[in-house]
């Protein structure tokens, strides 16, 4: 059985996590192979967006510590994970994480790398990086803290301790929270809905998402009108204004 | 010692506070196999349903003082710490199990000991039985849940009442105020309870627990937030077996099977 599922329902491609004996640990095998579905993914035009989920008890409860105990130093300097995570990160469609249970460690980075997380009410996050004397690594000190805020990444950076599904609702590290047995169903549901939309008119707004962390509020408006003139020269945007006026659902072709 | 007695039959678990000669007030060792039971009743799919009574003439007469110190000379002991490590877990996995917990109140109930009582799903008391909130008359605070349940279950002027003067209040006045499910007189006590236990053993589980969570969970939410938990779980309760089997009962006009799933 392999450890990451794939499977395709219309326009959503759904990849499960799946190692339960080592609780969805996050190893290198594991990350290429979701690197490699979302890299074909984004070539794929029947695709238009990905759910990524674990089971009901794991999203995915951190990196394979056994894989990490054997790197020395100069393996860290070399590890060909980061290089990973910058790959995950450029796929440019959108990426829905659905979390049941633990996200911790690198499957709460995971997490936070998606572009929306749909948790389920028994979800958890943290990074208990600090607990054995490393700290996160992939991304979990930037992005947590340009999520939920100063004192809540201090607290459950430097403590290691996870907060609660609710918690990182009202914190803004999840959209929404729902019944456990519901959450990839409605993670798949809402995945649909994006990926009826313009598929250029959903990159080159994820594009100017992404660049909100990344440029000063300036600069961010620049882009966000660059991205915005370059869909006026799309038939996607006549077809959905047209569309629009004529009420009737748009027919969008990707370009 | 047995601290606490467990008993499965039949789908369902009774657990027994087992220190009558002390009111079955709690201890940690007690607390600590009470936790332990629970784990078994929250793994085990057989069990259906959880019935809490105690053993002797009490019920429970909440947090044993003898464990506390109380020396006026030592240093103050930090009662936040059984608070935290015992009644709170308790409470929260009361409140979590999916099935149906019943309080059946021998006895006093004083203490933590009527707090977690109300803190149960369905409660039946005895009628010689008094609720006393007595932690105020020590300069304490209702915990185990006593000061969310109060309000809620008595309204806020009678919890207010209740928990500032720490007298007792009776089973019938608390059935009247719509505070506990029913009272019964004593000799009747165990047989009352026995028999609902044994009914919810029998009853669509996965349906009921879904009830109870919602139930729970519109104390905190609003009207808003509170359908849309009851879209979602009448979407996961119509997909049990145990609504189909409901279904063709009813429809072949015959008594329904349930197997809680």
């Amino acid at each position: 059985m392999s450890e990451l599922l794939i499977s395709q329902n219309e326009r959503v491609l759904t990849l499960t996590l799946n190692r339960p004996q080592a609780r969805n640990a996050l190893n290198n095998v594991l990350l290429e192979q979701i690197v490699q579905a979302l890299e074909a993914a984004q070539q794929d035009e029947t695709l238009g967006a990905v759910v990524i989920t674990g089971n009901a008890r794991f999203f995915a409860a951190g990196a394979d510590l056994k894989e990490m105990a054997s790197r020395d130093m100069p393996a860290t300097l070399n590890d060909p994970r980061p290089q990973l995570w910058a790959r995950i990160e450029r796929f440019n469609k959108p990426l829905l994480a659905a979390v049941n249970g633990y996200a911790l460690g690198a499957g709460c980075e995971l997490a936070m790398l998606s572009d929306i997380v749909l948790a389920g009410d028994n979800a958890r996050f943290g990074l208990p990086e600090i607990t054995l004397g490393i700290m996160p690594g992939a991304g979990g000190t930037q992005r947590l803290i340009r999520s939920v805020g100063k004192s809540l990444a201090y607290k459950m950076i430097l403590t290691g301790e996870a907060i609660t599904a609710q918690q990182a609702q009202q914190a803004g590290l999840v959209a929404d929270v729902h019944p456990c047995a519901l959450t990839l169903e409605y993670a798949q549901n809402l995945a649909a809905r994006i990926a009826q939309h313009a598929p250029l008119a959903l990159q080159a707004a994820k594009i100017a998402l992404r660049q909100a962390h990344e440029l000063s509020l300036t600069q961010g408006l620049q882009q966000e009108r660059q991205l915005f003139t370059l869909l006026a020269a799309t038939e996607d945007r006549q077809e959905g204004i047209n569309a629009f006026l004529e009420k009737r659902p748009a027919a969008f072709k990707g370009r | 010692m047995t601290f606490i007695v467990s008993d499965v039959q039949n789908g369902v678990m009774t657990l027994t506070l087992n220190r009558p000669e002390r009111l079955n007030s709690f201890n940690d060792e007690m607390h600590r196999q009470l936790a332990q039971a629970l784990t078994q009743a929250e793994r085990d799919d057989t069990i259906r349903c959880l019935l809490i009574t105690g053993a002797g003439r009490g019920f429970c007469a909440g947090q044993d003082l003898n464990d506390r110190n109380v020396d006026p000379s030592g240093e103050a002991p930090d009662l936040g710490a059984s608070v935290e490590n015992f009644y709170n877990p308790l409470v929260k996995r009361l409140a979590a199990l999916p099935k149906p917990v019943i309080a059946a109140v021998n006895g006093v109930a004083a203490g933590a000991g009527a707090t977690l009582a109300l803190g149960c799903d369905i409660v039946i008391a005895a009628r010689s039985v008094n609720f006393i909130m007595s932690f105020s008359k020590l300069g304490l605070v209702p915990d185990c849940g006593g000061t969310w349940y109060l309000p809620r279950l008595a309204g806020r002027a009678r919890a207010m009442g209740l928990a500032l003067m720490g007298d007792k209040l009776s089973a019938e006045q608390a059935q009247q105020w719509g505070m506990i499910w029913q009272v019964v007189d004593d000799e009747a006590l165990s047989d009352t309870a026995r028999q609902l236990a044994n009914h919810f053993a029998s009853q669509p589980t996965f349906g009921l627990g879904l009830v109870k969570k919602a139930l729970l969970a519109s104390e905190t939410h609003t009207l808003e937030e509170q359908l849309d938990i009851e879209r979602d779980y009448q979407r996961l309760a119509g997909r049990s077996e145990d609504y189909r089997e409901g279904v063709s009962a009813f429809l072949a006009k015959r008594p329904a099977v349930f197997k809680g799933k």
